[in-house]
């Protein structure tokens, strides 16, 4: 595959992830901080994000076990903080889900925190994955002009 | 550009116990030609100005362990510290803000901190 084809691979497979909803406005605004001194800006930011919410992602499963009673404010101290995390990157899709597990901590429901909570880990290992995918390929091609509106 | 350069001079201070928050303001600030330093919370924020670092704009988180932004927004002011202080947070009720901007600050912005927030604050300094 040429160079001029791969680059074309690279914009469509991050154009996706916007078509899919699955990331937002900030991941441009990471994308336009990128200059020659820091070139993988983005993915380090995204890997610092990754290793910090892994983190977080255990807690919270710690947490929900603890079920009488189950600890909503702590709950809701932890999603607070991943929701920020997630945030920092452009994680549309999972801030979403952290909104609603949020909400059924407000809420005190114990059941719909669990679910929703099984809900964000999948977006949050399927966008793991795209992302893991797209910075690879990213690499493969070299330094490029990566900024761009999506649609 | 020239609004680049006359930035080139201002410095400011990160206050965020989150790190990877203080990466992505600090590039943004870099990115305008500021000069940044990084803290983990309220009580480092308070302790570097009394060393006598002084900063242009201080970027300042709410939630922190130690001290958080209300804290030492009104440390910083009691200190007689004039520098711009901005609040940069996920809390987004009314009452949340209105408590933070009464401890101190110059303005508030929600986050996620974005280029385009940043630009019209050093638009006002």
């Amino acid at each position: 595959m040429d160079k001029n084809q791969s680059r074309r691979q690279v914009a469509s497979m991050k154009q996706s992830l916007f078509d899919q909803g699955l990331l937002d406005e900030q991941f441009i605004q990471l994308e336009g901080l990128q200059d020659d001194a820091n070139p993988n800006f983005v993915e380090e930011i995204v890997t610092l994000h990754y290793r910090d919410s892994s983190r977080l992602i255990s807690s919270i499963e710690q947490a929900l076990k603890e079920r009488n009673p189950m600890d909503f404010n702590k709950l809701d101290t932890l999603m607070h903080q991943f929701k920020g995390s997630s945030s920092s990157i452009g994680a549309k899709k999972v801030k979403a889900e952290c909104n609603l597990f949020r909400e059924y901590c407000r809420a005190g429901n114990a059941e719909g925190c669990v679910r929703s909570f099984q809900q964000l880990k999948k977006e949050y290992v399927a966008l793991r994955k795209k992302l893991e995918a797209y910075f690879q390929l990213a690499r493969q091609v070299g330094p490029q002009e990566t900024a761009c509106r999506s649609k | 550009m020239a609004h680049e350069k006359m930035r080139t001079k201002l410095t400011a201070l990160v206050v965020d116990d989150n790190k990877l928050n203080r990466k992505i303001h600090e590039k943004m600030l870099e990115s305008f030609g500021v000069k940044s330093e990084g803290v983990e919370n309220g009580r480092e924020a308070v302790d570097i100005h009394c060393r006598g670092h002084r900063f242009d704009l201080i970027l300042m988180d709410m939630d922190m362990p130690v001290m958080n932004g209300i804290e030492a927004t009104k440390e910083l002011r009691l200190m007689g510290i004039g520098s711009i202080i901005v609040g940069v947070s996920s809390r987004c009720t009314e009452a949340e803000i209105r408590k933070f901007m009464d401890a101190g600050l110059n303005d508030y912005h929600e986050k996620p901190f974005n280029t385009a927030k940043l630009s019209s604050i050093l638009d006002n300094i």
